[in-house]
């Protein structure tokens, strides 16, 4: 950490002073229809080995926003297992205070945050911020946001963000959104939420299942499967019109989609040939081409993040294993060896390990797979866990599990210490997907 | 003419195939002796499309709790996607019909227990759909006729979490046009 701290501090300086506005597209993209009832509330069980000792100081005049601004970044620090609040008092400190660095120090705190609120015209306001390093007693980081009380709650998550990003060195994902299927009786709604559980808006209500969510990497649209025409379909929502296009409809089975990381192609399973096999479309359903044949399943198709290999489920080999093949066709390689289930790979971002999930002793269970070893640890000790869905920074695994006969979504880190419950009051909650990292 | 030959191709297979013979009203197409040809322009359209039986519509046998044809699903065993001998007299029956009503058609869903990943198990939910497509197939219904697709884990007819539930998830149902 000192190191990064180190590193980080002279080009944080120079970002002093830059007035940052808001990409519009990120709050155009959170119009959705209806506001949904239920919320998401997380809940940690768990902590990092090393966590970073930090303050976040009260802002100076941000009781005029209508939420608290630094109530939002403390919890969204604290969420993730991997800091330590320090008590900061409840006397706001103003970016400009002067630090008394030796007492933050002694109370335990290696990094401070301080800052202000303060309207300017047109009904808007800035936040200024300084983040502190207590040993080396200089500023890591500074930044001014400008927005107007509407992006209260966003502005914060990006505050945590650029906190997270200088005390971790990888960015944070404060600001990214989530989507996940709630089934409450026989109503389906795909939803989408912030990180954090809150603002959660259905994009779509239907009577009929929905599943395999998936985010294009844009963040702009979703693909999923709806069975809405009494067989699984493939659609792509864009969430700031509600338009939605369908992208594979042909005789049989469509499921299973999975963006290229460019954007450009969506691999898809069909069934229009035979069994389940893999294909890709265009976003537009156009251009279909054959990626894979097998004589019986491939599945969950997963794009490694460089684009070059596309990672999926077979039962080529007598059992459902993990198999990753090049994303344009080739010869398929089998991945897993361990047991004879296997499926649902995701690749992290970092395109080192695979999320999957394994089944043994008849519990399913999320596990990681280390490309370059093949070792392979499972994360849980649950028993119906599903849908493995990487954090854009890597760090956190979302997934669909079962507690106490309801579906709920929960998150571990990739190491396996940190772990996450989120709950919706009512419901069962599945298909988690974990959005990309906005465009700042 | 080509189609007529292919229906009764298709009830000669149907028949060699089936343990029962075809009863009269669902059997041996009442093929009309007037040539394609000859037919008038403004005449109905071809009386081959629907037969009617007893009670002059072939869809009241499809829903009559009296009938084979009411009953719509064909159940697995567990991790196994062959049909069993005792859906032998259903699966029959329904391809007597398929073959009896040409522009019927059938949407086949494929279903599967809780377990495990829910796309994989749409893929296996599809295994058990095809099979049943095949079956249908090799007892003449014609494969235009039949769409399977899957369902997977998503429309369990049994909500519970144990044995019996599941062996009642393990299944296949068929639709008929009007019905999807």
């Amino acid at each position: 950490m000192r190191n990064m701290l180190t590193q980080s501090a002279t080009a944080a300086q120079r970002q002093i002073g830059k007035v940052w506005q808001f990409a519009l597209a990120c709050c155009l993209a959170l119009m959705l229809p209806s506001l949904a009832q239920a919320e998401l509330t997380i809940e940690i069980t768990g902590a990092g080995a090393n966590r970073i000792p930090v303050a976040i100081a009260k802002f100076e005049g941000e009781d005029a926003l209508p939420k608290n601004i630094t109530s939002i970044i403390r919890a969204d620090l604290e969420r993730t297992g991997l800091f330590n609040m320090i008590d900061a008092g409840s006397r706001p400190i103003s970016e400009n205070a002067s630090l008394d660095f030796g007492s933050w120090k002694s109370s335990g705190a290696d990094a401070v945050l301080t800052g202000s609120v303060v309207p300017v015209t047109g009904g808007k306001y800035e936040a200024r911020f300084r983040l502190y390093d207590t040993a080396r007693r200089a500023p890591l980081g500074g930044m001014i946001f400008l927005f107007s009380a509407s992006q209260n709650r966003a502005t914060a998550h990006r505050i945590a963000d650029v906190v997270y990003e200088k005390l971790m060195g990888e960015p944070g994902v404060f600001s990214t959104r989530i989507a996940y299927v709630l089934k409450t009786g026989s109503r389906y709604e795909l939803q989408v939420a912030d990180a954090d559980g809150q603002n959660a808006q259905a994009a779509l209500t239907s009577t009929e299942p929905i599943i395999s969510p998936a985010w294009s990497p844009d963040g702009s649209r979703l693909a999923y499967v709806s069975f809405e025409k009494k067989k699984p379909v493939i659609y792509v929502h864009s969430l700031a019109t509600s338009r939605r296009d369908i992208v594979a409809n042909f005789k049989g089975s469509n499921s299973a989609p999975a963006w290229s990381p460019d954007g450009t192609r969506i691999a898809v399973v069909l069934t229009k040939d035979g069994s389940s096999q893999l294909y890709s479309v265009n976003a537009d359903g156009s251009g279909v081409q054959r990626i894979a044949s097998s004589a019986g399943i491939d599945t969950e198709p997963s794009f490694s993040p460089d684009g070059a290999f596309i990672y999926f489920t077979s039962d080529r080999g007598g059992s459902p294993q993990l198999y990753r093949i090049p994303a344009t066709g080739g010869e398929a390689q089998r991945i897993s060896f361990e047991g004879n289930y296997n499926v649902t790979p995701r690749p992290a971002p970092d395109g080192k390990t695979l999320a999957y999930i394994a089944r043994s002793s008849g519990n399913f269970q999320l596990s990681v797979l280390d490309l370059g070893s093949r070792q392979t640890q499972v994360l849980t000790d649950s028993h119906k866990d599903e849908s493995p869905s990487f954090a854009p920074n890597g760090r956190m695994i979302l997934y669909a599990t079962e507690m106490g006969g309801r579906g709920v979504l929960a998150a571990v880190s990739s190491d396996g210490r940190v772990k996450q419950k989120l709950f919706v009051p009512a419901g069962d909650v599945r298909e988690p997907a974990w959005g990309p990292l906005g465009k700042h | 003419m080509k189609s007529r030959l292919a229906l009764l191709s298709a009830t000669a297979l149907l028949a060699a195939c089936s343990s029962t013979p075809p009863g009269p009203e669902q059997g041996g197409a009442p093929v009309e002796e007037r040539s394609p040809n000859a037919r008038d322009i403004n005449a109905n359209p071809p009386v081959q499309q629907v037969l009617p039986d007893r009670a002059g519509n072939p869809l009241a046998a499809l829903k009559d709790p009296n009938s084979i044809l009411s009953k719509r699903s064909v159940f697995f065993d567990y991790d196994s996607y062959s049909i069993k001998e005792d859906a032998r007299g259903l699966v029959e029956a329904h391809a007597k019909f398929l073959v009896a009503n040409p522009s019927i058609k059938m949407l086949i869903q494929g279903n599967t227990d809780e377990r495990g990943s829910r796309e994989y198990n749409l893929a296996l939910g599809q295994k058990r759909s095809d099979a049943l497509k095949k079956a249908l197939i090799l007892l003449g219904a014609r494969e235009t006729q039949i769409e399977s697709v899957s369902l997977g884990k998503e429309k369990p007819r049994n909500e519970g979490h144990d044995e019996s539930a599941y062996s009642e998830n393990r299944r296949a149902d068929m639709l008929y046009t009007g019905e999807f």
